[in-house]
C-alpha cells in the first residue's frame, strides 16, 4: 500500500530562524573578523616594529657634533709668499690651525708635547683640513682674519656626545682617554661643542670616516638614474602598451610577445644587471659605475611593470567611449590621444610611479654593473661614476663603526622618504586626474 | 530568387526620395560564423527607416556595415556592395573617417565623452576642421543643441560634464554630438532602450524632425516605436532580411509568415 505523504512530513522545511542555525552563522561570522582583525594588527604591529628600528637608530644622524672654535687662518702658514696663490693653498696645515683653535678653546698652554697634540687632534676630523682649505679657496680675502668655523668633531666624540660610547670601560679600551672626555665636558660645557643639523649627510660623498661620509653621490646618482628611467621607460613603455592594446594585430607573434612581456615582469632583478654587465659594459664600452648605466639596467627592468600596467589602464577605459569618438569620424589615432590615453593616465601614473619606486630601492643589479665604487666627488653627468641610495645603505651596513650604524639606518630613512613621497604623489595624481564624471 | 521578391516596394506606399543607401549581396562573417546572408536593401533619403528582428538576428551588424564601424572588429569580414549616394563604401580607396563624418551614429547606451557638454559636441567639427573660427564652433553646438531640443534645458551649463546629464539629456547629447559633423545619415542602434518613456518620446520627437534634414536608420526592438517613427521598415530574421517595405503594410498585411509571427509577438 503506498500513501502520499504530503513532502513536509517527511523532509521537514528547516525552522526559519532556528536559534541552533544562527548561533553557528553568528559565530563563524564573528570568528573570520577575528582572523581579520588578528591578521591586520600583526602586520601593523611588524610595519610599527620596522619604523620604530630603524628611527630610533638613525634619527641621531641627521645631527653632528661640530666644535664652533675661532680659527686663525694665519697667513703665515696659508700665503707665506703673500701671492694670493690658490695653488699654494692646498699645501698648508690647516689641522695645525684648528688644532691651535681648539687648544685655545680649552685653554692648554701654547707649547705643547706630541702626546698633547695627539690628543688634541684625536677630537677632530680628518676632514677639517679639507673643510678649512674650502672656506680659503673659496674667499682667499679671509686670510689673516680669524672667523669661527663649526669644526666636525671626530666620529668617537660624536658617537660619545650621542651616548653611544660607555665612559665607565677602563681607558685603554676605550676609544677616548681620559684626558679627552675632560676637554669634551669642558667644551660642552662652555658650548663650543654641540650637535647641529648633519647638513653634512647630504653634502659629502664616500669617506673612510663616518664623521665626513654622506649621501650626495647616491642621492645624485639615483636621481641620474630615476631621470634616465623616466625618460627612456616611460614613453617607451607607454607607446608599446598602446600600440600593443590598440593597434597591433592578435595573432600567434603578439601573444608571445605578451607572454614574454609578462615573463620579463618576473624575472629577477640581478639577472637585468648581468645584462647590463654583458651589453653596455663588456659590448658597448661604457664607462662602469656610471649612472647611466644604472639608468639603462632599471629601464629594462621596470619597462615590463609600465607595460603592463598602461595595458591595464588602457583595457580600462570603457569601449563605448573609443566607439563613440570612432562614431564622430576619429581616426584611431585621435581616438588614441584624445580619449583613451587621457582616460587611462591616472593608471598610467600608478604604474610609472610603481615602476620607479621600485627601480629606486633596487640594489642587486646596480652591484652587478659596479656601482659599489667607493665615490668621493659628486658627480656631474651621468657618464661618472655613482652610487644610489640602497647601495650606499648595502656599503655602510657593512662597516662597524658606530658612526656608519647610525649613518645605515639614517640613509634607510631618507629612502624610505622618498618613497613614501613617490607613493604620495602617485595617490595624489590618481585623485587628481580621475574623471569623476 | 526569394529575397528579390519579398524586396518589392508595397503598392500604395507613401511616395519616398530615391535610395541614398543601397545594399546588394551583404554578407559578414565573424571568423568562420555567418551573421548575415545576402543582404539586400535601400534606404530612402529624408525618411525614417526601422530595421526590427528577433534578438541576435543581425540587425546591429547591419547597421554597423553602414558606417563601416565593422572594421574595429579584426575577425568581421563583410562582403558585397554598399553604396551610399552611389559611392562604394567599401571602396578601399574611400577614407573610413570622412565617411563616419558622414554616416553618424548613434549608440544603445548614451556614451557622452566625460569632457563638457559643449566639449563633446565641438570635438567632431574640431577634427574634421568643419568650423574656421571659435565664433562659428560656438554657433555650430548651439545650433546642434537646439536641433536636438537640448539647447534649453542645459544653456547655461555648457561647459559641465555631458555625463552629469539624466539619461535622456545625454542620448540628446549624444544625437546632437552626431549631427555636429554634419551627416546625410544617422545610423541609430535601439536610443532609447536605455531610456524611460516621456525621455523616449522626446528622442522620437526629435527623430521625427530631424527626418526633414537627414536619413535616419533605427534599429528597434520596440514594434510599437517602429510603427510610430519609421516611413520603412525591415524585418531580419537569423540574418537574413526577410522583409522590407512600406512601414503601414508591414504592420497591416505582412508578406512572410515569420514577419507575421513576430509582429504579432509569436516569437523572439
Ligand atoms: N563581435 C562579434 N564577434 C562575434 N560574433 C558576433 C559579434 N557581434 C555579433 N556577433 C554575432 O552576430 C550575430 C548578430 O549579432 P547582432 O549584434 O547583429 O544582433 P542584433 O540583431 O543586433 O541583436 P540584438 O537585438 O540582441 O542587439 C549574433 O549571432 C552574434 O552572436
Ligand atoms: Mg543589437
Amino acid at each position: 500500500m503506498t500513501v502520499d505523504a504530503p513532502i513536509a512530513d517527511g523532509h521537514p522545511l528547516p525552522r526559519l530562524n532556528d536559534p541552533a542555525r544562527l548561533r553557528t552563522r553568528y559565530a563563524a561570522e564573528a570568528r573570520f573578523r577575528i582572523y581579520g582583525v588578528a591578521a591586520l594588527s600583526i602586520a601593523i604591529a611588524f610595519l610599527f616594529g620596522l619604523f620604530a628600528s630603524i628611527i630610533s637608530n638613525g634619527w641621531s644622524a641627521f645631527l653632528q657634533t661640530k666644535a664652533h672654535v675661532p680659527v686663525y687662518l694665519d697667513p703665515a702658514e696659508i700665503d707665506p709668499d703673500g701671492k694670493r696663490d690658490v695653488s699654494r693653498f692646498g699645501l698648508a696645515d690647516y689641522t695645525k690651525l684648528a688644532r691651535d683653535a681648539l687648544s685655545k678653546a680649552i685653554g692648554l698652554p701654547e707649547k705643547q708635547d706630541k702626546a698633547t697634540k695627539r690628543d688634541l687632534k684625536g677630537l677632530l676630523s680628518r676632514a677639517i683640513d679639507v673643510q678649512i682649505r674650502d672656506l680659503v679657496v673659496a674667499d682667499p680675502s679671509l686670510i689673516g682674519q680669524t672667523i669661527t668655523v663649526p669644526l666636525l668633531a671626530h666620529g668617537d666624540v660624536d658617537s660619545l656626545l650621542k651616548g653611544a660610547i660607555d665612559r665607565s670601560i677602563p681607558e685603554e679600551r676605550r676609544q677616548l682617554n681620559d684626558r679627552q672626555l675632560q676637554w669634551i665636558d669642558k667644551l660642552t660645557a662652555d658650548g663650543v661643542l654641540k650637535k647641529d643639523f648633519n647638513a653634512g649627510l647630504f653634502a659629502y660623498g664616500a669617506s673612510s670616516q663616518p664623521e665626513s661620509s654622506g649621501l650626495a653621490v647616491a642621492l645624485i646618482g639615483s636621481l641620474f638614474m630615476m631621470l634616465t628611467v623616466a625618460l627612456l621607460a616611460v614613453p617607451i613603455g607607454v607607446a608599446t602598451a598602446a600600440y600593443l592594446e590598440e593597434f597591433a594585430p592578435k595573432n600567434f607573434w603578439t601573444d608571445l610577445i605578451e607572454v614574454n612581456i609578462n615573463n620579463l615582469a618576473a624575472v629577477p632583478s640581478i639577472v637585468f644587471g648581468l645584462l647590463g654587465l654583458a651589453v653596455f659594459i663588456n659590448f658597448a664600452g661604457l664607462p662602469r659605475s656610471a649612472s647611466l648605466i644604472g639608468g639603462l639596467v632599471l629601464t629594462l627592468m621596470t619597462l615590463p611593470t609600465i607595460i603592463i600596467a598602461t595595458r591595464a589602464a588602457i583595457r580600462a577605459v570603457p569601449p563605448s567611449i573609443r566607439e563613440a569618438a570612432l562614431g564622430v569620424g576619429a581616426s584611431k589615432m585621435q581616438t588614441l590621444f584624445h580619449h583613451t590615453l587621457p582616460l587611462a593616465f591616472p593608471g598610467i601614473m600608478t604604474g610609472t610611479i610603481i615602476g620607479l619606486v621600485q627601480a629606486l630601492g633596487e640594489t642587486a643589479p646596480l652591484l652587478m654593473i659596479g656601482m659599489v665604487a667607493f665615490v668621493v666627488d659628486i658627480p656631474s653627468s651621468v657618464m661618472e661614476p655613482a652610487t644610489a641610495l640602497p647601495v650606499q645603505i648595502y656599503m655602510w651596513a657593512t662597516s662597524a663603526e658606530r658612526g656608519f650604524v647610525e649613518r645605515t639606518a639614517g640613509a634607510t630613512i631618507v629612502l624610505l622618504g622618498f618613497l613614501f613621497v613617490m607613493n604620495a604623489a602617485a595617490v595624489y595624481l590618481r585623485r587628481r586626474f580621475e574623471r569623476k564624471w | 530568387m526569394e529575397h528579390q521578391v519579398v524586396h518589392r516596394e508595397a503598392i500604395g506606399a507613401e511616395p519616398l526620395q530615391p535610395a541614398t543607401i543601397i545594399a546588394r549581396n551583404v554578407n559578414v562573417f565573424y571568423g568562420a560564423k555567418q551573421a548575415l546572408f545576402n543582404v539586400d536593401v535601400d534606404v530612402p533619403r529624408n525618411a525614417i527607416t526601422a530595421f526590427i528582428g528577433p534578438s541576435g538576428c543581425g540587425k546591429s551588424t547591419f547597421l554597423r556595415c553602414l558606417n563601416r564601424m565593422n572594421d574595429t572588429i579584426p575577425i568581421c569580414k563583410v562582403t558585397g556592395k554598399i553604396m551610399l549616394d552611389g559611392q562604394d563604401i567599401y571602396d578601399p580607396d574611400l577614407d573610413v573617417v570622412e565617411l563616419r563624418a558622414r554616416v553618424g551614429m548613434v549608440f544603445q547606451k548614451p556614451n557622452p565623452f566625460p569632457k563638457s557638454i559643449y566639449e563633446n559636441i565641438a570635438y567632431g567639427p574640431r577634427i574634421h576642421g568643419l568650423t574656421r573660427t571659435k565664433k562659428e564652433l560656438d554657433e555650430l553646438v548651439e545650433q546642434c543643441l537646439e536641433k536636438a531640443g537640448l539647447l534649453k534645458e542645459v544653456h547655461d551649463r555648457m561647459h559641465e560634464p555631458g555625463t552629469g546629464l539624466s539619461g535622456g539629456q545625454q542620448q540628446r547629447l549624444c544625437i546632437a554630438r552626431a549631427i555636429a559633423t554634419r551627416p546625410d545619415v544617422i545610423l541609430m542602434d535601439e536610443p532609447c532602450s536605455a531610456l524611460d518613456p516621456i525621455a523616449t518620446a522626446k528622442v522620437e520627437e526629435l527623430m521625427d524632425e530631424l527626418k526633414e534634414n537627414y536619413t535616419i536608420i533605427i534599429v528597434t526592438h520596440s514594434m510599437q516605436q517602429a510603427a510610430r517613427v519609421s516611413q520603412r521598415t525591415a524585418f531580419f530574421h537569423l540574418g537574413k532580411l526577410v522583409e522590407v517595405g512600406d512601414t503601414r503594410q508591414i504592420f497591416t498585411n505582412p508578406r512572410d509568415k515569420r514577419t507575421q509571427d513576430y509582429i504579432t509577438g509569436r516569437f523572439g
